[in-house]
């Protein structure tokens, strides 16, 4: 342990071999989560310790191309996100809600307890995932109904985030003024530094469970040499990010352009897969279903993910309001990036860059929206 | 009923307003009132237009008979609407039956008469032309929502 | 604006109330009768509830009653899908799962001291029938009171009887339409917006109130506008697919609007533009 204890805003660093301790320790009370490397990409699994990270592995993604290629030395995170988002933990695929069993002519109900599984530590959280969770705080907590198990855990979870080293040519999040600095949200922050100064991380400490937890490491005090070459970091990253998408106009704009032609264009190359809401960090839609046993006396109702893209999602009684893919595409983008500011006060994408990659077909949502905003692809 | 009452129903008739008072008494001289008995015709399928109609009491249907489909009413008319507004489109003929529902009493004016007048004088047919197409519309924007058939949810 | 924050079972999960009655309406329309959750009914006029049917589904269903008879859900609907067409099959002492009341209401408050129009089309005389008894047990509140109803047939039409006792009683002007009829049916034919030009109100104040088949509302509103009558003073009841009737799934969105939530009932200055864009 070291000899003072740090504060929350302070800034220490851990050398490379006593930041294992950090899962460790958060290990006894929480189930950690980070990334690894699974089926040919980097996803979010169980950590069993911190060499269960990608160590050793890089990504290459462009829209509609991904692969994971060796990074040639031993950095924890020398990779990008990949398709999973924290949204699989914090807001699972599936959830029950509740099971039904028949008594007589009427029945019984039994609500589902919700979560009761250990509270969640994250690992490798990056900037524009801690907005996306903000997000999402806002659309399931703060409507006249919550989703209580959301919230449950939120409030729980332990949030290990790191600043990006490196930028994907798919990342857009400064237009979307998500990142790649990590500001808020964060229990610690690290930021990895592998140079002559050694394999080390100037971690910032987030909040006062922060503190308690990297009170249990190894530190010492930052030199200014260390603090200049974390600073370095994200200013680099930001430098790097190529892609852009003017969220302003397109908030104002997109909502107003409902019969532009190029939504058209956009529609005879789209599928309808519905891969960009599934690896959407901000995507929130559900739907319900109804799992009955073989003898009908027992039901379960179960909530799971739902895309807007698909053509039953909006059926009622015999039709389907947005029936073409042309008018699904368009309520995509248009929630995503305009009407979402009229719900919730801030537009619905971080700028993460997943949707341009797992696309099929390779749409790319910033030059699709500046084509429908007519605005000029390099931007400052 | 003398002309110069029936002149000056007319006269506060909205189909008619703005119309001089020379045109309104050549209206009136060709207007005479008419009372039908409940389920009486007015006129049938096919007759000649040779009179359009002012509901003044009682209500009008508007009929059309089919062996598949019986009689259907397609539309009722009460006070204050025009029946029979063939009487300004080639060929001049009545495509439905109107019946009384109840006692019906109408003003009849003799549209004959009138589309000789309005071929004399050019002002005349403007003006009523100007007052009959809204009608003609109006039925045609009627028509297209019961087509539509909204209320059925079966596609 | 009305939060359903009293909502009984609140949440996902619905409550198991007993069927009081389901008595028929039409060929494929029902009356749902059921005990209030708790005993205690508290909704507003223009309201809806999610009704659940054992290991068949839920539906969003308008509550139809009086919201001062507090110890029963009223609800009627039609037969369109595997659910609603179960409840056609409900008997008494069954149960069905509620969870409500949702959305928002008719605007009662904002019209009183005004005339007040009442324009139902098909099965949207439902939703409109709790504002019709508001307005009736508080009449002096209001000013000129119509109620103008159209459906496609004679066989169609809802709450027959309740018409005929509606038009009957003074202070209320009632006018029944249908789109076509056969031998049998001595009332009006024509579609219901054509009776709007001969009601009486004040353009300036009047407050409309439309629930029907989308189409037969925006031919509603074109004459109500023209007429003189504010967009901010004519309300819809919207419909969209809906799955949890909390603004979290997502499924009921029109452009920036949650149905579950921001509506059903919305004025037309709200949704103007939205309802001009197809596809939305």
């Amino acid at each position: 342990m070291s000899d003072s204890t740090a504060a929350v805003g302070d800034r220490v660093v851990v050398e490379r071999r006593h930041l294992d301790a950090l899962v460790v320790v958060l290990r006894r009370e929480h189930r950690v989560v980070g990334p690894v490397v699974r089926d040919h990409a980097i996803v979010y699994g169980e950590l069993p310790s911190l060499d269960a990270l990608p160590i050793g592995w890089s990504d290459q993604q462009e829209a509609g191309y991904y692969r994971l290629t060796p990074s040639g030395h031993g950095a924890l995170f020398s990779h990008n996100p990949g398709p999973d988002t924290w949204k699989r933990e914090l807001f699972p695929p599936q959830a029950l809600l509740f099971e039904a069993r028949r008594q007589g002519r009427s029945f019984e109900v039994i609500a589902s307890d919700g979560d009761v599984s250990a509270p969640l530590a994250l690992v490798g959280v990056r900037a524009c995932e801690l907005h996306a969770m903000a997000i999402q705080d806002r659309v399931l907590c703060d409507g006249p109904f919550a989703d209580a198990d959301y919230r449950e855990r939120r409030q729980r979870a332990f949030i290990v985030a790191v600043n990006c080293a490196q930028a994907a040519p798919t990342c857009f999040c400064t237009s979307m003024a998500a990142g790649p600095q990590v500001e808020s949200g964060h229990d610690l922050a690290l930021t990895e530094l592998l140079d002559d100064g050694g394999h080390r991380f100037v971690v910032e400490v987030g909040s006062e469970r922060g503190a308690s937890v990297l009170a249990q490491l190894q530190w010492r005090a930052p030199a200014p040499a260390d603090l200049a070459a974390a600073a370095a970091v994200p200013a680099g990253v930001a430098a790097a990010i190529t892609r852009r998408l003017d969220r302003t106009a397109a908030a104002a704009g997109l909502a107003g352009q409902p019969e532009h032609p190029h939504w058209q264009a956009v529609a005879d190359r789209c599928l309808s897969c519905g891969n960009c809401t599934a690896v959407c960090p901000t995507c929130f839609c559900t739907t319900v279903e109804d799992r009955s046993g073989l003898d009908g006396d027992a039901t379960a109702r179960w909530r799971r993910w739902d895309s807007c893209f698909t053509t039953e999602f909006t059926y009622t009684h015999g039709h389907c309001t947005r029936c073409s893919p042309r008018a699904r595409y368009r309520q995509w983008l248009t929630h995503k990036l305009s009407t979402w500011h009229a719900q919730f006060g801030s537009p619905g994408c971080v700028g993460c860059g997943r949707c341009i990659v797992w696309c099929p077909v390779g749409i790319d949502i910033t030059a699709e929206a500046s084509a429908l905003l007519g605005t000029a692809e390099a931007l400052p | 009923m003398t002309i110069r009452t029936l002149g000056r129903l007319l006269s506060e008739h909205p189909l008619f307003q703005g119309l001089s008072q020379e045109t309104l008494d050549l209206l009136a001289g060709c207007a005479r009132n008419e009372v039908h008995k409940p389920g009486a015709f007015i006129y049938r399928t096919g007759e000649d237009a040779d009179r359009f109609y002012i509901v003044r009491h009682g209500a009008v249907a508007l009929e059309n008979a089919s062996v598949e489909r019986g009689v259907l009413t397609i539309q009722t008319l009460g006070r204050g609407e025009v029946l029979g507004i063939s009487w300004l489109v080639p060929p001049f003929r009545h495509h439905n039956d109107a019946r009384a529902i109840g006692w019906a009493r109408l003003v009849a004016i003799d549209a004959r008469c009138l589309r000789d007048k309005c071929d004399q004088d050019h002002d005349l047919g403007y003006a009523l032309m100007r007052r009959f197409l809204p009608l003609f519309a109006e039925r045609l924007k009627q028509a297209e929502l019961q087509l539509m058939d909204v209320y059925n949810v079966h596609r | 604006m009305f939060t359903a924050e009293r909502a009984a079972g609140a949440g996902m999960v619905p409550v198991p109330c007993r069927v009081l009655r389901r008595s028929r309406e039409t060929a494929d329309c029902c009356t749902l009768v059921v005990e209030a959750p708790g005993g205690a009914a508290d909704f507003l006029p223009g309201q809806f509830n999610m009704l659940y049917l054992f290991g068949v589904g839920e539906v969003p269903i308008s509550i139809s009653g009086d919201h001062r008879q507090r110890d029963r859900l009223v609800h009627t609907t039609r037969a369109v899908g595997p659910v609603t067409q179960a409840i056609q099959e409900l008997r008494r002492g069954d149960s069905v799962g509620v969870r409500g009341p949702f959305g928002s209401a008719w605007p009662l408050q904002q019209a009183q001291g005004r005339d007040v129009l009442i324009i139902g089309g098909g099965l949207g005389l439902a939703p409109l029938r709790p504002a019709i008894y508001a307005l009736l047990r508080q009449r002096r509140r209001y000013g000129n009171i119509t109620v103008l109803y159209g459906a496609r047939s004679p066989e169609e039409l809802l709450f027959r009887r309740e018409l005929s006792l509606w038009r009957e009683r003074r202070g209320i002007h009632v006018e029944v339409t249908v789109d076509c009829a056969g031998r049998g049916w001595h009332g009006r034919v024509g579609v219901v917006t054509r009776l709007i030009p001969q009601c009486r109100f004040d353009p300036a104040s009047a407050v409309a109130l439309i629930c029907g088949p989308e189409t037969m509302m925006q031919y509603a509103v074109g004459e109500l506008l023209a007429a003189g009558l504010g967009a901010d003073n004519v309300y819809l009841s919207m419909e969209r697919n809906m799955k949890c009737a909390l603004g979290l799934c997502g499924h009921c969105q029109l452009g920036p609007l949650f149905v579950c939530r921001d509506g059903p009932v919305l004025s037309y200055a709200r949704v103007e533009r939205l309802l001009a864009t197809r596809e939305l």
